[in-house]
């Protein structure tokens, strides 16, 4: 095979010579990095939220979160990202509508990929927080009920610390995840680290070297991640824990 | 002190309890037993409202259990629980398990909790473990140290359910021990078990339950003596046996 390898492109200039083509990769992966963990940072919170709606006893709040997690598990990722960029603009009231299309592009598809991205991931933390609570010894409740804790105190500090010690490795697949599920932000136009590899290649003609670097960056987030949460589950772990599922 | 006034409850269709009544007086200790799946857990859970009943009255220390008004975390912060799984809070230190309630609930400062805390644990003979988790515990232990946890609370009475039937032999009698001393100090107890023999030595009265009623309510010479229910002195002499 003819291929002619050229690894310096990366360090040549870009057409309008601000920068590097790696300048741009670089470029893409702070977007990948930033709508990734925006969305993980709310995708926790409103998972843990509805993940613990989903145990509590009364039957309509548990009926909320359910129907939560159906819609937003259940429909292709790409099919909300659609919805969320494309149609909701059509759906709010006309002045709200004109005033979203009027704002800087580049604030919409982030927004709406955020939106899309920690719905989405939020259903999936729900499901994960709602098998570690369940995965908990039901005396465990009862325990801190008959103490005096109130339903809320009940969670806070004793069903929810254990299962997210409980819930770490899944958890940490959902993160690694979400690094991945961001590149549909391209199929909308955010020029995030998979867009800028596209790009590379149009202008380039060396889609061995963008690819392979863009694939080093994802590979990179990867083995960040998977520190970190391999910290976060030896900081957290105590005497007598025995470990994952 | 805790009174039972015709309690009934449904799982759906099934009662698991029909009218149920009777009481503990302060200071008093009774024993339940019977045959397994007859209700006597749903009965004490049912004292602090761990379990809805949906007929009949409970009131503890004049507090009705299931009235729509009634703080529950505030009643229940006054009975105290042991169950049969221990159910200790595995994440938190012997110390952090005993101190969580008095400081959420009660309000204590930490430093007064845990003083109260070593002293229970001195009192049930565990004060060397206090920086130990529950999973580096023997079952006995753990058993010991939830009964210290529910007195950190200062309760008015406690409720015990099988505390020693997940244990192994040799370790039943180290929390049937505290248990008597806790009877012998005139602590209010209502206690779910087949210890026979801790029923003879402490016990004032004993209930017998079958298919979730009560079938026997009596004070303990008259029971062990001459039970008059069939259906109790079937379950005796099974258990009496061994
Ligand atoms: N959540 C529930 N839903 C339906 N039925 C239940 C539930 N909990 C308990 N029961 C039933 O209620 C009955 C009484 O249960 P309970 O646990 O009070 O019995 P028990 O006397 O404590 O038995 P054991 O000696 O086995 O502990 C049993 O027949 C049980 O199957
Ligand atoms: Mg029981």
């Amino acid at each position: 095979m003819g291929y002619a390898w050229n690894w310096s492109v990366l360090l040549s200039a870009t057409p309008s010579g601000e920068t590097t083509f790696l300048g741009w990769l670089l470029a893409g992966l702070q977007w990948t990095l930033g709508l990734s963990l925006a969305a993980w940072l709310v995708a926790l919170i409103i998972g843990t939220l509805f993940g613990v709606l989903r145990t509590v006893p009364n039957r309509w709040l548990r009926g909320v979160a359910t129907t939560y997690v159906e819609i937003f598990r259940n429909v292709p990722l790409l099919v909300q990202l659609f919805i969320w960029y494309f149609v909701l603009p059509e759906l709010l009231p006309s002045t709200w509508g004109s005033a979203i299309k009027q704002s800087d592009p580049l604030m919409q598809q982030f927004i709406a990929a955020w939106l899309c991205l920690f719905c989405f991931t939020g259903a999936r933390v729900c499901e994960q927080v709602r098998g570690g609570i369940e995965s908990l010894p039901g005396g465990q409740r009862n325990a801190a009920l008959a103490l005096g804790l109130t339903l809320p105190q009940t969670y806070r500090q004793v069903l929810l610390p254990m299962a997210f010690r409980i819930i770490v490795p899944p958890l940490t697949s959902e993160f690694l995840n979400i690094f991945k599920n961001s590149a549909v932000a391209s199929t909308i136009g955010l020029i995030e680290l998979s867009r800028q590899a596209q790009q590379l290649v149009d202008y380039t003609a060396q889609p061995y070297e963008a690819f392979i670097a863009v694939t080093l960056l994802y590979a990179l987030i990867n083995v960040v991640v998977m520190l970190a949460m391999r910290w976060v589950e030896a900081t957290t772990r105590f005497p007598g824990f025995v470990g994952g599922r | 002190m805790i009174v039972y006034d015709k309690v009934s409850k449904w799982y759906g269709s099934f009662q698991v309890l029909t009218e149920c009544s009777t009481q503990v007086r302060r200071g008093e200790v009774v024993v339940i037993c019977g045959p397994s799946g007859s209700g006597k857990s749903t009965l004490i859970k049912c004292a602090n409202g761990l379990e809805p009943f949906q007929a009949g009255e409970i009131t503890v220390d004049g507090i009705s259990v299931g009235a729509p008004g009634t703080n529950l975390p505030k009643l229940r912060s006054r009975i105290g629980m042991v169950f049969q799984h221990f159910e200790l809070f595995p994440h938190l230190s012997i110390m952090a398990n005993l101190t969580i309630a008095q400081v959420k609930v009660l309000g204590r400062r930490p430093d007064e909790a845990a003083e109260k805390g070593l002293q229970l644990l001195d009192r049930v003979g565990l004060r060397a473990l206090a920086d130990k988790h529950p999973g580096q515990l023997s079952g006995g232990q753990q058993q010991r140290v939830a009964i210290a946890r529910a007195l950190a609370m200062d309760p008015i009475c406690m409720l015990f359910d099988e505390p020693t039937s997940a244990l192994d032999p040799e370790m039943i009698n180290e929390v049937l021990d505290v248990m008597v001393e806790l009877a012998r100090e005139g602590m209010t107890m209502m206690c779910v078990s087949h210890e026979m023999g801790f029923a003879r030595k402490v016990a004032h009265r004993v209930i017998f339950m079958d298919q979730g009623r009560i079938v026997e309510d009596a004070p303990t010479e008259e029971f062990f003596g001459a039970p008059r229910s069939e259906r109790a002195q079937q379950f005796l002499s099974k258990i009496l046996r061994h």
